[in-house]
């Protein structure tokens, strides 16, 4: 047991990149699911176990072919990276339980296999990324999971899937090559690749202008990847027009990934070697955070189409995830990695109640919706509760990272309070853009023509074992707090 | 020496901007993808910049060559893989190109907003 | 002389890349960039970067000017005159080149064997090569050994790219298409091309056998190896025609490379765990960890070359087999 153990870290990343070429020689689509399914649940318990394992002692570390770093590639797992496999390897698992309903309607079944395949190398690309310490493998991974995302968002039953795929195409390669460029030009100052090295050496490069465009790079291409306000424009169609169970998979995740890189080399590699650097971060991310969740949650506020409305909704908390960090504090940090978890939890659950309403309704516009509490009272009961976790009422998991970011801002100094009244202004507006919804669907008269039935069982499991997990953390919030905390503290660790 | 180090240097830059351009200014979805591919290919150029050693030759070991100077097998390295991931999204833009135009029929962005619109 | 022919070469780039991005016809910019991807083959070859140049000659000027023309022969070649945002974009383009350009003037010496890039990782590679692998070409050796995981997540690129095309043009098309003979009768009228066409291709299966197994010593290697033995059948099957060319290898043999040269070099890895190292640790494959090595690269390197033809012509036939809707 204590050998397989050890190999825990590669095997995070190969159980799911194994499985994919296996599939597609099954070509039996239930067969398929259940592979998928199986290897996603793997390595969710893999996730798990290392966790546990990060949360006991000290970082895992893990020598891909036996060749010492920082010649060969090493792997290295800690709590950072843990909550963030946990985010990733969880939606994963949770919205495959109950894809196939979803799915059959949007894809034929000769062409499943092939999306499967595509779904557990997003998965592998995903904690490729996560697990690995190496600048460059970073890239790598990041391609395979862009790739295999483009694939599943150009799934969308929908042909407007195809003009926004190929804008994400684009502007995610965009991002990627900036960073490459970035990786380059540290490479060639210091001429490694592995991050804890190169946060040594980069100590003895004098010329701080050219780590400075090696920044500059890395952080924009991030940002690019991210959706970091207003670099965002990518995003609301590639969520409105992916397959439902997508969404719910990579809204949970993606742009989260890429914030993690950014957050990681930024304050491994930048933060410590270069001088003002903690003022540059906040002044390029504050603002930014401010207008993404102002503007986008106004834009939600009037968006007629529902997934379009859930997907605003994501970029303006993308902008409560920057703000924290842009803090550059323990406690700011902690919220913002916190909030990464619990937005998860939220917004999965979301997505998953549109999936159920995309069973029986082929337009998912506001208007469509009404009095459909009545036919589907489960899905809508599930809206209203998952609804009030992404509000931040008391009681569930997006209370506890707002309430962790109202008091980091508070200690920042002579801006905390207008930052908190933008926060709670917010989330007044995330109010609206719910509410108004759970009126049409509760208070306004049903279409009687419409035949609509409650989503089939199996969705509606994973929709309420979501909802479940946003009142259980949000009651215990242990577990992802004390992640959060020591992430945060290792990534301001590395600062003097 | 140190201005063709500089003039290499230079011509990344340029070519990565000249993709750029095509990216961000041109309409067609094939005259982008074409500028994508030049953009990465800058960055090539950029890595195999950095591996020269001078007065080194490629790093494969020749019998009987003493106190040879090689140049830096790791960009290489790098660049070859960099390459292979250039290709495989080229080759998924272009799958979704020819779909968009099955479907819209045409490549040209303002045209593709412009159906949508309606 | 180098010297100069450096700077032809680099010039010849820029000029290469403006005509690109300035031609309207598609088709024309298409084999400029053919022609820009040789140039800069060689100018890879002047900066020592053997392997590099090989692939970038065999991807940028063969493969992807053939995936460019089969994407092109579905669209149009002609690209509209339109209202853009040119002047802006100009204006920014131009901005960032002159700050990036300023940024530089202080760059470590490219070239300076004493810059931290050339004496902190790359020297244990020249000499581990030596000591533990064993194999003259030390490109070969950190690509399958020392960062071989880079290798096997290049592999599943790759991999994704090839079911990707498949499950994009394999969705159902909107309308019919007209038939074109082009592809199903290929240039079976045209008797110069068939007859030096037919003479050519055993010799580039030959040489893509031989890059394949010759990576260890020199240039070379399963990607690339790859990329030549497809472009032999792509060009068989532009001569002969699509058809023959499936006969030659059917679907699903594609299929099965596609994912069996993924498995393989995923099994490599995985029996090095088995048998008591880490992941991709080769070293363990034989009693002797040299000879190990040598195996391990071996095996990984078939892997890397038969996934990268299965994709390459999986996503030929895929644009071909659009065509005839």
């Amino acid at each position: 047991m204590s050998a397989l153990q050890a190999h825990l870290p590669a095997l995070q990343v190969i159980v799911p990149m194994l499985t994919a070429p296996l599939v597609i020689l099954v070509k039996e689509r239930r067969l398929c699911w259940a592979a998928t399914l199986l290897a996603s649940f793997c390595s969710l318990a893999i996730a798990i176990s290392l966790c546990i394992d990060v949360l006991n002692g000290d970082s895992i570390r893990y020598l891909m072919g036996s060749w010492p770093a920082p010649w060969g590639i090493e792997l290295r797992v800690d709590t950072f990276s843990a909550l963030l496999l946990l985010i990733v390897n969880g939606s994963s698992s949770l919205a495959l339980i109950g894809a196939t309903a979803s799915l059959d309607r949007d894809i034929e079944s000769s062409r499943q296999p092939l999306f499967y395949a595509a779904w557990l190398l997003a998965l592998a690309g995903l904690n490729g990324i996560l697990v690995t310490a190496d600048a460059f493998n970073i890239f790598v991974f990041m391609e395979i999971s862009a790739l295999a995302s483009y694939v599943l968002i150009s799934a969308g039953p929908n042909r407007r899937a195809l003009p926004a795929v190929f804008k994400y195409l684009i502007m995610g390669t965009i991002g990627a090559t900036f960073y490459l460029i970035g990786v380059g030009l540290i490479y060639l100052m210091t001429g490694t690749l592995n991050i804890a090295d190169m946060a040594l050496r980069i100590q003895d490069v004098a010329d701080q202008k050219a780590i400075l465009v090696a920044a500059g790079f890395i952080t924009i291409g991030l940002a690019l990847k991210a959706a970091v306000f207003p670099m965002h424009i990518w995003l609301p169609n590639a969520y409105t027009y992916a397959p439902n169970m997508v969404t719910v998979f990579l809204a949970a995740c993606a742009t989260k990934v890429s914030l993690y890189i950014l957050l990681r080399i930024d304050f491994f590699v930048f933060q410590p070697n270069l001088s003002g650097h903690d003022f540059q971060f906040s002044y390029f991310l504050l603002p930014m955070s401010l207008l993404a969740i102002l503007i986008a949650s106004t834009v939600a506020m009037f968006e007629p189409n529902l997934k379009r409305l859930l997907a605003w909704s994501s970029v303006a908390q993308i902008g409560y995830i920057t703000l924290g960090a842009s803090l550059v504090s323990v406690a700011g940090l902690t919220a913002s990695l916190l909030h990464m978890f619990n937005h998860a939890l939220a917004k999965g659950a979301l997505f998953l109640v549109i999936a159920c309403l995309g069973i029986s309704l082929s337009h998912l516009r506001i208007d469509n919706i009404a009095g459909i509490a009545k036919q589907m009272p489960w899905t809508m009961a599930a809206f209203v509760l998952a609804g009030l976790s992404l509000i931040g009422v008391p009681g569930t998991a997006g209370f506890i990272s707002k309430w962790y970011l109202i008091t980091a801002t508070l200690e920042a100094g002579s801006w905390g309070p207008a930052l908190v009244a933008i926060i709670i202004i917010s989330s007044l507006m995330a109010v609206v853009y719910i509410w108004r919804i759970v009126e049409i669907a509760y208070f306004q008269p049903a279409d009687e023509q419409a035949v609509v039935s409650e989503a089939p069982f199996f969705l509606l499991l994973s929709t309420w074992i979501a909802v479940a997990l946003n009142f259980y953390f949000g009651l215990s919030a242990a577990l992802p707090v004390e992640l959060a905390d020591s992430a945060a503290r290792l990534l301001m660790g590395q600062m003097r | 020496m140190a201005l063709l180090e500089l003039y290499h240097y230079w011509v990344f830059v340029v070519l990565l901007m000249i993709g750029f351009y095509a990216v961000i200014a041109k309409l067609n979805l094939i005259k982008k993808l074409i500028g994508l591919s030049l953009f990465q290919a800058a960055v090539f150029l950029l890595y195999i910049t950095m591996n020269k050693v001078e007065g080194g030759t490629a790093p494969i070991f020749t019998d009987g060559a003493v106190d040879q100077l090689y140049s830096n097998p790791l960009p290489q390295v790098l660049i070859l893989t960099a390459i292979v991931v250039g290709i495989s999204t080229l080759a998924l833009g272009l799958g979704i190109v020819v779909r968009i135009k099955e479907e819209y029929d045409t490549i040209e962005e303002h045209e593709i907003q412009e159906i949508d619109r309606q | 002389m180098t010297v100069v022919f450096s700077f032809f070469l680099l010039t010849m780039l820029i000029v290469t890349a403006i005509a690109i991005v300035r031609i309207r016809d598609l088709f024309a910019a298409v084999m400029l960039s053919g022609i820009f991807s040789l140039l800069l083959a060689a100018n890879f070859f002047l900066l020592d970067a053997a392997d590099v140049a090989l692939t970038e000659a065999a991807v940028g000027a063969g493969i992807s000017t053939v995936l460019f023309l089969s994407a092109l022969a579905m669209t149009t070649d002609k690209e509209k005159a339109a209202p853009s945002n040119r002047i802006i974009a100009l204006i920014v383009v131009t901005a960032m080149t002159l700050a990036l350009i300023y940024s530089t003037f202080d760059n470590p010496a490219f070239g300076d064997p004493d810059a931290p890039i050339h004496q902190h990782v790359a020297p244990w590679y020249l000499e581990t090569t030596r000591e533990a692998i064993d194999i003259p070409n030390v490109v070969t050796a950190v690509l399958g050994s020392f960062r071989g995981y880079d290798t096997l997540g290049e592999v599943f690129v790759v991999f994704t790219a090839g079911i990707g095309v498949l499950f994009i043009l394999g969705a159902p098309s909107g309308k019919p298409r007209q038939t074109t003979d082009l592809h199903s009768e290929g240039l079976r009228h045209y008797l110069v091309p068939r007859v030096v066409g037919r003479m050519l291709t055993p010799f580039i299966l030959l040489f893509a056998l031989y890059v394949q197994f010759h990576g260890d010593y020199g240039p070379g290697g399963g990607f690339q190896a790859g990329a030549i033995f497809a472009a032999a059948i792509i060009l068989y099957a532009l001569l002969e025609g699509e058809k023959s060319a499936l006969e030659a290898i059917p679907r699903s043999w594609l299929i099965a490379m596609t994912a069996g040269g993924a498995l393989l070099y995923s099994a490599v890895g995985v029996a090095g765990m088995l048998l008591g190292g880490n992941f991709l640790d080769y070293s363990v494959l034989a009693d002797n960890p040299v000879a190990g090595q040598h195996i391990g690269i071996l095996l990984i390197e078939a892997g890397v070359g038969i996934t990268v033809t299965g994709v390459l012509l999986s996503i030929f036939h895929a644009f071909a087999a659009r065509d005839k809707f």
